[in-house]
């Protein structure tokens, strides 16, 4: 197994979601059952108690992320994981983490909606609601990752981002990703990058909505500290009706994203500043178009693409650098157009973006069907 | 010498309850409070406070002077439970109104009692949602006025604190604010005890509740939880049409189960001998 890079490992994307999340620090989970996410409570029913974590299967969704915001406040890092259905179950709580800064690590495992849909079937349809799913105005931070190598790295990723910005990370993974079984490289745990939160000096009171990221205590510690989901001061004490101090710690939970974008963001891209033909992919879908840029070149088109390892917010740069020379820009996803809406904001002045959509079945857009697009007109 | 009780030293200094005059939520907080000094505690350093929506819920957040969670309506129990489990040296309470608890967030409240979770969870009991204006509650007596029951409530109220009990608590136990010597007595024993426990006040809510229901003043809401107050064991004896409208009142179960906090400290231990 062992080799002097690291640690090869043949995992499920489950498994390597689980064993990142470890290695992240993750010592608590809390979840319900649900297809196609059972997996990932089950590794980690069966690891955490090892590592002295404790695990919780809980009542329902609602349950389960509140008792990971209750983990975070307790200065344990925690997760949970879930898929559409309860994704939406949780979306209030969700939001009452943005508002209260609360570092957790939702994994939504996307299957077929709306309603119960296909239980068991891949989709892509869950893209707004990780951006939009809960009320009010707030700056989602979502990864989406397609193999099971990079579900191990963005898995680590969104717990360190959390810990860093101090706000709930979503992985927006789907059921196919999340069952693969492939070779995985652990790379030796020297070279993992592990943030942890900021902690206060004995004697601060000031834990939210600052300028830069606000310190967190943990329960227990003597700060007396206040969380709320309504309006609050830096202090935690609330007021209901003063516009001036929810400008001030909303714009706070907005601005600690904003202003970091290009730290957040994360692409791989491929020939975008030499190509007549430009792709936006992300998730699953983005398995398909290594095969079909190769095709396509081989019939003397040039082909690039920008596949978003971040979803949100949104990788309006390179997307942008794309239409500067793209002529046209196909979307490919698994639900009837989510992202592309994104992508004609950003660049439908200089390009025309042209959506691929397949639902239903847990199908996946094949190679043929990108290139077929790449080839019209 | 120790200082005598004052409640101010256990409050966030500079702020003050937002309760209407007469408001059976005093009575409530000035109780525990006093439960707390005779325990000894001249802090809230070994307690952390989690709550929901409404009324009760403002009791710890932000005025008591301690690590306080203010959760979403219904669900203070799951956010006090990883709290118990995380901090298990901490007494961590839940103050929750009626809607709160046992309305939106009744799911928590019986798989707590199920799991016997070591939190103690205080009930205040106004039979209305106060904060949002005096709608029916789960809790509202029959044929009650309320806003939305403007002919009259036509639903049975819950019986919260049997329920805890028939769902696996440790202690569950019902007063009202006008038996405040009770329930101190019944807040000391329950902060002594592990597991889950549960304690019932129901309080007045002059505003939302007196006015519409037909009562003169907070006097008379009280003379009407002392009159219809009976004892458990009383009730016991009692026939289902005679306790229509009676409030129970006393210890509904006090017993010793293996409680969450127990069993979950020995599967780690367990794990961390076999995979040490």
């Amino acid at each position: 197994m062992g080799c002097e890079k690291g640690t090869r490992a043949f995992l499920q994307g489950s498994e390597a979601c689980v064993e990142a999340a470890l290695i992240a620090g993750c010592r608590f989970f809390a979840g319900y059952p649900i297809s196609p996410a059972n997996e990932i409570s089950e590794h980690m029913a069966a690891r955490l108690p090892k590592v002295g974590g404790v695990f919780l299967q809980m009542e329902d969704e609602l349950a389960s992320i509140g008792a990971v915001v209750g983990a975070s406040w307790c200065g344990v890092k925690a997760m949970t994981a879930t898929s559409g259905p309860g994704f939406s179950l949780m979306q209030e709580t969700i939001g009452w983490a943005f508002m209260t800064e609360t570092p957790c690590v939702i994994v939504d495992v996307q299957r077929v909606g709306p309603g119960t849909g296909q239980a068991t079937k891949c989709a892509q349809g869950d893209v707004m609601q990780a951006r939009w799913g809960t009320h009010g105005d707030y700056m989602a931070v979502s990864l989406c990752p397609n193999s099971v190598q990079e579900i191990f790295e963005l898995t680590i990723r969104a717990f360190n981002l959390a810990e860093k910005y101090r706000t709930p990370v979503i992985i927006l993974a789907d059921e196919t990703t999340m069952h693969l079984r492939e070779h995985l490289l652990i790379p030796p745990s020297e070279s993992i990058e592990i943030v942890n939160r900021k902690k206060p000096k004995a004697g601060e009171q000031a834990f939210f909505g600052l300028e830069s990221v606000a310190p967190m205590p943990s329960i227990g510690e003597g700060f007396n500290v206040a969380v709320t989901g309504s309006t609050h001061d830096e202090r935690g004490v609330r007021f209901t009706a003063d516009p001036t101090v929810h400008r001030r710690v909303v714009e706070a939970i907005n601005n600690k994203i904003r202003k970091n974008i290009d730290d957040i963001v994360e692409v791989e891209s491929y020939n975008i500043e030499d190509c007549r033909v430009g792709i936006v992919a992300y998730g699953i879908t983005s398995r398909a178009i290594y095969e079909a840029v190769d095709e396509a070149e081989k019939r003397g088109v040039k082909v690039g693409y920008v596949r978003l390892k971040t979803l949100w917010p949104f990788p309006e740069k390179p997307v942008q650098r794309l239409a500067e020379n793209a002529e046209k820009i196909i979307v490919p996803e698994m639900n009837l157009g989510q992202i592309v809406n994104e992508v004609k904001r950003v660049a439908g002045c200089t390009a025309e973006v042209v959506p691929l959509n397949k639902i239903g079945g847990g199908e996946l857009i094949t190679p043929e069907e990108i290139l077929d697009k790449i080839l019209e007109g | 010498m120790r200082e005598g009780f004052s409640p101010s030293k256990y409050l966030r200094p500079g702020l003050r309850f937002p309760f209407c005059p007469g408001c059976g939520l005093y009575v409530l907080s000035d109780t525990f409070l006093r439960a707390v000094y005779e325990l000894g505690y001249d802090d809230f350093r070994k307690f952390c406070f989690v709550s929901g929506i409404g009324c009760s819920s403002w009791i710890p957040s932000p005025y008591y002077l301690a690590d306080s969670v203010h959760t979403l309506h219904g669900r203070s129990i799951p956010v006090a439970t990883s709290i118990k489990l995380l901090r298990p040296g901490l007494h961590v309470v839940v103050f929750g109104g009626d809607g709160d608890i046992v309305g939106i967030g009744m799911g928590h409240f019986i798989h707590a009692a199920r799991r016997n979770t070591d939190i103690l969870v205080i009930m205040g009991n106004n039979m209305i949602y106060g904060m949002t204006g005096g709608q029916v509650a789960p809790t509202t007596p029959l044929k009650t006025r309320t806003t939305t029951t403007p002919y009259g409530s036509f639903e049975h109220p819950l019986d919260a604190a049997r329920l805890a009990a028939v769902a696996g608590a440790n202690y569950s136990a019902r007063w009202t604010t006008a038996h405040p010597k009770e329930l101190k007595e019944c807040f000391k024993k329950a902060l002594q005890m592990d597991g889950f426990r549960f304690i019932e006040v129901v309080a007045q809510c002059p505003t939302a509740y007196g006015r519409r229901a037909g009562f003169k003043d907070i006097g008379e809401m009280l003379k009407w939880f002392r009159e219809n107050a009976v004892p458990v064991t009383e009730a016991e004896k009692m026939g289902e049409e005679e306790l229509e409208g009676k409030i129970v009142v006393g210890e509904f179960v006090q017993r010793r189960r293996l409680t969450l906090v127990e069993s979950v400290y020995a599967v780690l231990k367990e794990a961390a001998q076999k995979y040490a």
